[in-house]
């Protein structure tokens, strides 16, 4: 694994981002749900309490409808242009490549996440809040987008076609937070074994980033979103030496 | 001679379609191997493989030693590919595209502004670095990618049509640009364009339907053509037929073809001999006067078509 060729390829990727209006276009439409699902969904101000809960408990939910957008253009946009074979006929493995551009689109999230920094400085005014709580949560949430991408990314090497690529992602992003939410429980709940259900909640974003939103950094909740990320990011490179070429 | 590619026995197949079937050829140092065929002829692919690109099905590739099964990234590191189409990263700009290239290559801090310079000097884009590569011509699109292959100056050289779309005087540069380069790289350029044979290649090898069909030098490869040494003759004021069977009864001619309007006669030789100098003597010795008279180079195309269609009649 050559660090160096990882960190060539973010960058080229990260400002591709940069290099259409899409990004401008992405981060000020995720600033405006955040700030609208942390005030209007999420109560900040009734709620009085100094702290960022109402921000980030409502991230899952953004997450799936904006995350498939920055990833659905990291593979299938370079099968569609051909570009793939140029790429992938430079000296750098598949895992490099993987690797490279899933952190291109997380350095991107992680900056659109950070511009929401009026909030945290808005709560510090009014109030004072645990910043470690936050610092925690917001690493949390990070960890959770890599989750995302990491699904986003895998599902983007599948097609060429973006939009395919983001519809995909987009449900099984919802099959996986929706995993841990009380009607799918209850569904499952009515006739499978209790081990079953137990799997299947355990398998939920909701389920793992409930405690880490309210602060609580728990290491099973760290290692389900670093396999989960592994384990997506391992089935990328497995489709890109599958189907570079089709 | 250094041995720089090494193809035994590649094949691919899709399927049951067997696109690569077989392929076993190698290239030197020195030496720019024009791969013809015609359209799904299986050059793409045997280049894809070539390249690491596609898994072949069976066979080896070794590029500069190194197995491109057991070493890809060795391999990679030694090639300059040129894919179908030049593909490239739209939104970059030329300039950022080849440093990205670069240090990819592992060039570094003056090494790495000195190859982009020369790349983009040699494939004549200094004009057009800062220009998003997405508005640039087909031609500067694909001299980009030219720039991109040669930037690390590889010991192996692989282009996919790199003057395909081109006009004639961007065909030309890139032609020359390939010459200048030809000295001390292995190249392999798959083309359909049948003057880049001599134009560009010293060898060539002719494909179709997955199976090579000539591995040869430019005139070898034009010695297959019936028409090779060939001689077209007119003489005035002749009576034709009487001409004709002249021609016909002498002993080193096989065949005799009467050209369209008045144009004289084509005159096949026994096996390909050179027979201007023979023909035009017996012609004079009878005190005929000559009109015209030459000999007559192998027609590529028809070479082409005998060689890449077995069971099509090779006089049209």
């Amino acid at each position: 694994m050559n660090m160096q060729n990882i960190w060539f390829i973010m960058k080229r990727e990260f400002n591709g981002y940069f290099a259409t209006p899409v990004a401008y276009v992405f981060i000020i439409i995720f600033l405006l749900l955040t700030g609208f699902s942390t005030f209007y969904v999420g109560n900040f101000f009734e709620r009085g309490e100094a702290d960022l809960y109402p921000f980030f408990s409502l991230h899952p939910w953004l997450y799936i409808l904006l995350i498939p957008a920055i990833s659905m253009r990291l593979w299938a946009e370079e099968r569609k242009s051909g570009s793939i074979e140029l790429l992938m006929t430079l000296p750098v493995s598949v895992f490099e490549a993987v690797l490279g551009k899933v952190l291109a689109s997380w350095a991107f999230t992680g900056l659109a996440l950070l511009l929401n920094f009026p909030l945290w400085i808005t709560v510090n005014y009014l109030g004072n809040p645990d910043n470690g709580v936050i610092f925690a949560s917001f690493l949390g949430s990070l960890l959770m987008a890599g989750g995302f991408l990491a699904i986003g990314s895998c599902i983007s090497a599948i097609t060429k076609n973006q939009v395919i690529a983001f519809v995909i992602s987009l449900v099984i992003s919802l099959i996986f937070v929706l995993a841990g939410f009380g009607i799918v429980i209850d569904f499952f709940a009515g006739w499978a074994p209790q081990t079953l259900v137990d799997v299947i909640s355990s398998f939920s974003f909701l389920t793992h980033f409930d405690a880490i939103s309210k602060g609580v950094i728990d290491l099973r909740d760290m290692l389900y979103f670093i396999s989960l990320i592994a384990i997506w990011l391992f089935a990328n490179a497995l489709i890109v030496n599958a189907r570079k070429a089709d | 001679m250094t041995l720089r590619i090494e193809i035994d026995d590649l094949a691919k197949h899709f399927g049951a379609i067997k696109a690569v079937d077989g392929v076993s050829f190698s290239v030197s140092k020195g030496e720019v191997l024009g791969f013809l065929g015609p359209n799904g002829a299986g050059k793409s692919t045997t280049m894809k493989m070539i390249t690491g690109f596609l898994a072949p099905t069976r066979g080896t590739v070794r590029v500069c030693g190194y197995d491109v099964l057991t070493d890809p990234i060795s391999v990679k590191a030694h090639l300059g590919y040129l894919p179908e189409g030049a593909p490239a990263y739209a939104d970059m700009t030329p300039d950022s595209f080849l440093h990205f290239i670069a240090e990819i290559r592992g060039l570094k801090g003056a090494d790495k502004k000195r190859a982009v310079g020369l790349a983009a000097e040699r494939a004549r884009i200094t004009n057009v670095m800062f220009q998003p590569i997405e508005t640039l011509s087909k031609g500067y699109k694909r001299r980009v990618g030219l720039a991109q292959s040669i930037l690390h100056n590889p010991p192996v050289l692989i282009l996919d049509e790199p003057t395909d779309g081109l006009d004639p005087n961007q065909k030309h540069e890139v032609r020359t640009l390939i010459n200048e380069m030809a000295e001390d790289k292995a190249i392999i350029i798959s083309t359909h364009i049948l003057e880049e044979v001599h134009a560009l290649c010293n060898r060539n090898v002719v494909i179709a339907n997955g199976k090579i069909k000539f591995d040869g030098t430019p005139q070898e490869l034009e010695s297959k053509s019936r028409y090779y040494n060939a001689v077209c003759v007119n003489v005035a004021n002749i009576e034709q037929q009487a001409f004709e069977n002249f021609l016909s009864s002498l002993e080193f001619v096989a065949n005799v073809e009467k050209l369209s309007g008045d144009a004289g006669f084509r005159v096949y030789p026994q096996q390909g001999r050179q027979i201007t100098a023979e023909l035009s003597e017996k012609i004079r010795g009878n005190g005929w006067d000559i009109d015209a008279l030459h000999a007559e180079n192998g027609r590529l195309d028809e070479v082409f078509r005998s060689i890449t269609l077995p069971n099509a009649e090779s006089s049209k």
